[in-house]
């Protein structure tokens, strides 16, 4: 009887650790996204210098923004396209604007596309991860500024850079009336 | 027994004779209009006669045993149970079979992976239930909606080709220009599939996706959203018609022109009979899905707006429902998606349809109110 | 109560107790087996009935008898009921029956958690289905229930949903665990490993497979109860989460899943051919190898459900190979059965009959699996009817079939009467050809392009809808008469002998028909399996 029960416990630790893997999961499947830039969601590593010898080319960069559902404020890049040379400095403005009568909090994911070039698109200054709050018809203007690797590989000549923009109002009023 | 058999079998013959089945396209993937869509239903005829001559023999190989070996007098079963040398020939024989297919099949798929330039970009934005397309190098853009009417989705005229394969305004991409696909989706997931170009790409909520296409041809593609994204899946086609450069040409700045018109017609003096006329075809494309033909929604999901209090009186509360949508309701924001002119119309319509107008004070809505709700002074 | 609990204790020693008390506080692995079998045949008709209204609305183009939005309910719920309440439930009532007998064991290791994994069941899919009744109707999801469409935007009946899904897990891992216990300390003295029954073999694969993966989903279905309730956002883009990471987690336990569902249908079909054969199966130790390597691969192909999702190729290229392999082992299978009946002496009884069908049929599915895994061809295949056809393919004359297979095999061992056999080969064939009337068409329109989960469609599917549905009436009908069959052999039967098939092989065998209510008290001796 005594093995059975060790079988028996074996298993059920088995299936507890299988249950926190479940919730592991997460975690290695970012630690996967920034390694491949599976889901096109990770900038590259903080850029510094790169091989000189690497020829610089131009690339299509192409902005995308977007309003997730039931978002009415406008946001908008100033310019839907440009023209870069991989390793020089680049700035693009976005503009948000609360075109409701109400103050709100918004959010603006990046995204880029392919993501297997998300890896060599640095940004150097930009608004994501951070909330935007604009109070009732207020707007603003917050610039993107990034450098493309020049280590960039061939076969990709054109870059799309997407935010969509969520309204987290709230979900971050949650968070403050937590705290 | 026997005769069980016969009658089943005569039966289901009696059922399908009279039907008819004769394009090649109602059994088979089509070539498309691309060289990648092209060359993936080449690699798909190629994989498919791999399998069926596998098939053919195995299923041979297992009839000739089946007969062969059927139970006879005197005939003692084999007793082998194994074959080393035998299980390993065939081992490596299925290796080399599926080395055969990958070789092809990452060509393919190195092909489909082309990330060089789009000389047009055009954002494509799955929305429940309707596709959205702008062209990013023009900045103007439209909604596509399904166009089948809703007699004919119940049976009650003829449905013919297209039968919910059609849209009011279909997506127009000029001919010999590479074009870019960069997909992505409002609320939950959606899928753009045009089976011609052989693109099939999920479009997800904060994430972009690419396709790419190349058309040489004029034609028109249609195709459908393929993942599940909730009650009206099944309806929201794709139509993209390819034209001549030139033509395309013109249909940017026709677009470009009605962008202006747009602005010109908001500040224009209307007529109540004009906004219910523009306002009933509004409501038959956006709202009839929910809110009903006769007005009566389908509680308690899908409000009634006949004798609403929210739609015979007060049109302030009205006009920010259409504008931000009801949080934690079905009902979404109308901003983006329709016109100053068409939420105006639209709203004035309700308030006149259906007896309304009697019920309640049976104002009217002008496109400036919108105008002026989305510049905050209202 | 008292009374009560002592007389089941009694009955322990001598016998089942009357009435519904028995079947309530049983811990006898054959009562156990019999409900969950009865178990998995009710649900079988009620997700059978879920297909007739999808078909009856599919019939012609044009809104038939259901909203979309019913219809959406139907599909979710009939995708759920088959693969949690039938097919998982069904292999696990065989288990029960079969794996105690076929070891020479008793009972099953843990006999109070076997009644407690068999009681939950009931619980949970009365859950699911309660939901039709409630406010905003039932999931409508999809039974791949993928976020966001599962949690922003799913009706209230979620959570429900979650808790069912909870419970339908805990029952799978319960009773997993009591498999692999039972199989590792109660074998008869002399049984190695190696000389188990096929059939236990596939079962341990499969149970520590349910162990690896069912906790993986419970821990998906908590994520969205969280996104859903507490503010986390795990799949919420807007809180730095991701959607497809959903996907990416559920079908590390969904690919896995398939295979649970077919790893115990290799082991029935190989006891039957070998049987019908009069000959040993061929490749013993290739089967178990072939079945654990399935096992293993269905590990690290679960990608191959999202070509579309945009991975990088590298990801595409990885899923299409791994996903290629596969085709090995079960090739090898496939090879084995037709080796195992080459000169053999064959017979063509009911079990017989489905087992060849499921051999043929599930090569036709394992082969259109061959197409789909070409990813670049899977972008035009992806989601539609030809993937609907290729999973009917291997789970309806694929594991359904050998689930009938195995029922009419083990039948007049269950309860000592033999089924009707004119009965049983009728069946058969209507079953044989309403099935291929169903799914092969489906094939057609899904090339063609029809898109799967649609409640109406264009006009040049309709001639073979029309087929599909007519094809499935027929053979949900061809389920009722095997319902009666049962209810008939199990009434008025013949009586059956101990050895029932001429040229078994397997303890169950050597004890009556049926098998008195403990078998083997004393272990049962390798030797007796030589004769």
């Amino acid at each position: 009887m005594n093995s059975t029960k060790r079988s028996a416990s074996k298993l059920v630790l088995m299936t507890c650790g299988m249950f926190c893997f479940g919730f592991a999961l997460v975690p290695i499947y970012d630690v996967f996204c920034d390694i491949t830039g599976l889901n096109g969601k990770i900038s590259g590593p903080t850029f510094t210098s790169y091989d000189q010898a690497i020829e610089i080319r131009e690339v299509q960069i192409t902005f995308v923004t977007s309003n997730n559902n039931k978002m009415p404020w406008s946001f908008k890049s100033a310019s839907p396209q440009m023209r870069v040379k991989t390793g020089e400095d680049y700035l693009m403005n976005f503009t948000f604007k609360n075109t409701t009568d109400k103050p709100m909090i918004a959010q603006a994911i990046p995204s880029v596309s392919p993501g297997r070039g998300a890896r060599y698109f640095h940004k150097t200054e930009c608004f994501c991860f951070e909330q935007q709050f604009l109070k009732a018809g207020e707007s603003i203007t917050v610039p993107v500024k990034f450098i493309i690797d020049p280590e960039l590989p061939k076969n990709i000549a054109s870059l799309a850079l997407g935010y969509t923009l969520f309204d987290v109002t709230e979900e971050f009023a949650n968070l403050q009336a937590l705290n | 027994m026997k005769i069980n058999l016969k009658s089943i079998l005569t039966i289901i013959l009696g059922i399908f004779a009279p039907l008819s089945f004769s394009a090649w396209s109602d059994i088979n993937m089509e070539p498309g209009a691309t060289q990648l869509s092209q060359e993936i239903f080449g690699l798909h005829m190629f994989v498919f006669y791999v399998c069926l001559v596998i098939g053919v023999i195995v299923l041979a190989a297992m009839a000739f045993i089946l007969f062969q070996y059927r139970r006879k007098e005197g005939v003692k079963p084999a007793e082998f149970d194994d074959s080393k040398t035998l299980e390993l020939t065939w081992t490596i024989l299925f290796a080399l079979i599926l080395i055969g297919l990958s070789i092809p099949a990452t060509k393919v798929m190195i092909k489909a992976y082309d990330d060089t330039e789009g000389e047009i970009n055009i954002l494509i934005t799955g929305h429940q239930w309707k596709w959205q397309y702008e062209y990013i190098e023009d900045e103007v853009g439209f909604f596509s909606n399904l166009s089948t009417s809703l007699d004919k989705r119940n049976n009650l005229a003829p449905k013919d080709e297209n039968y919910l394969l059609e849209v009011d305004e279909p997506l127009i991409i000029p001919v010999n220009t590479r074009i870019r696909f960069l997909i992505t989706a409002n609320d939950v997931i959606h899928s753009w599939w045009v089976p011609d170009f052989a693109i099939k790409q999920d479009a997800i909520p904060g994430f972009v996706n690419t396709g790419w296409t190349y058309v040489s041809e004029p034609g028109v593609f249609r195709g459908q959203c393929t993942e599940l994204c909730g009650q009206y899946h099944g309806y929201m086609p794709i139509v993209v018609k390819a034209v001549s450069p030139e033509e395309y040409a013109s249909f940017i700045i026709g677009k470009k022109e009605a962008k202006i018109q747009q602005a010109l017609l908001t500040e224009k003096l209307w007529e109540k009979s004009e906004l219910v006329t523009i306002g009933e075809d509004i409501y038959q494309k956006n709202c009839v899905a929910c809110h009903q033909v006769s007005g009566a929604g389908l509680p308690p999901i899908f409000p009634a707006l006949v004798g609403s209090d929210i739609v015979l009186n007060g049109k302030e509360r009205q006009i920010e429902i259409l504008m931000e949508g009801v949080q934690g309701a079905a009902m979404a924001s109308y901003a983006e998606q329709l016109t100053e002119v068409e939420i105006a119309a639209v709203i004035t319509y309700t308030r006149q349809a259906w007896g309304n107008d009697e019920a309640g004070d049976g104002r009217i809505v002008l496109p400036k109110e919108i105008l002026d709700y989305k510049n905050n002074k209202l | 109560m008292s009374a009560v609990i002592e007389s089941n204790h009694d009955d322990h020693h001598h016998g089942p107790a009357k009435g519904f008390s028995r079947w309530l506080y049983t811990t006898n692995h054959k009562d156990i087996g019999s409900m969950y079998l009865w178990f998995s045949l009710i649900m079988l008709f009620i997700g059978g009935a879920m297909a007739m209204v999808i078909r009856a609305e599919l019939f012609e183009p044009g809104s038939q008898i259901v909203s979309p939005e019913f219809y959406n309910q139907m599909v979710t719920n009939h995708g759920l009921i088959m693969v949690f309440g039938v097919i998982m439930p069904a292999f696990v009532g065989f288990a029960n029956w079969m794996i105690p007998m076929q070891i020479g064991a008793p009972d099953m290791a843990l006999p109070r958690l076997n009644n407690l994994s068999f009681w939950i069941l009931p619980a949970a899919f009365g859950i699911l289905l309660s939901t039709f009744f409630m406010e905003g109707g039932a999931p409508n999801f999809g039974w791949t229930f993928y976020a966001p469409l599962s949690t922003e935007y799913a009706p209230p009946t979620v959570t429900f949903f979650i808790f069912s899904v909870h419970i339908m897990g805990a029952s799978s891992i319960m009773g997993s665990i009591n498999i692999i216990t039972t199989i590792l300390n109660m074998r008869a003295p002399g049984m190695t490993l190696m000389k188990m029954p096929l059939f236990v073999w596939s079962w341990f694969i499969t149970a520590y497979l349910l162990i690896a993966v069912m906790p993986v989903l419970a821990g998906a279905v908590t994520m969205m109860l969280m996104d859903i309730h507490f503010g986390t956002s795990f799949f919420k883009a807007a809180g730095g989460g991701d959607p497809v990471l959903f996907q990416h987690i559920f079908w590390f336990f969904g690919h896995p899943e398939v295979y649970i569902m077919i790893l115990p249908a290799f082991g029935i079909v190989s006891h039957i051919i070998e049987t019908f054969s009069r000959k040993p199966i061929f490749g013993y130790s290739s089967m178990v190898y072939a079945i654990a390597s399935i096992a293993l691969l269905s590990f690290v192909v679960w990608a191959h459900h999202m070509f579309t999702v945009g991975m990088p190729i590298a990801g595409e290229l990885f899923f299409m190979y791994s996903t290629m392999l596969i085709a090995i082992p079960t090739g090898v299978k496939v090879f084995n059965w037709l080796s195992t009946m080459f000169k053999g002496s064959l017979t063509f009884e009911t079990p017989m009959l489905f087992s060849i069908a499921f051999v043929a049929l599930f090569t036709i599915g394992g082969l259109s699996g061959i197409m789909l895994a070409i990813a670049p061809a899977d972008f035009q295949y992806h989601d539609t009817y030809f993937v609907v056809a290729h999973f009917h393919y291997v789970l309806v004359p694929g594991a359904l079939f050998s689930l009938l297979a195995g029922a009419y095999y083990w039948l007049p061992k269950w309860t000592g009467h033999m089924y009707d056999e004119t009965l049983g080969k009728t069946h058969f064939w209507m079953s044989f050809i309403s099935v291929n009337l169903t799914f092969f068409p489906m094939h057609f329109v899904g090339l063609a392009g029809m898109p799967r989960r649609i409640p109406d469609y264009s006009m040049q599917f309709a001639d073979w809808n029309m087929m599909v549905s007519v094809g499935a009436f027929l053979f949900g009908l061809s389920q009722l008469l095997f319902l009666f069959i049962v209810i008939k052999c199990v009434l008025n039967g013949k009586k059956a002998t101990a050895e029932v098939w001429e040229g078994a092989k397997g303890f169950e065998w050597t004890v009556d028909s049926p098998p008195p209510y403990h078998t083997f008290s004393s272990p049962p001796s390798m030797e007796t399996l030589k004769a």
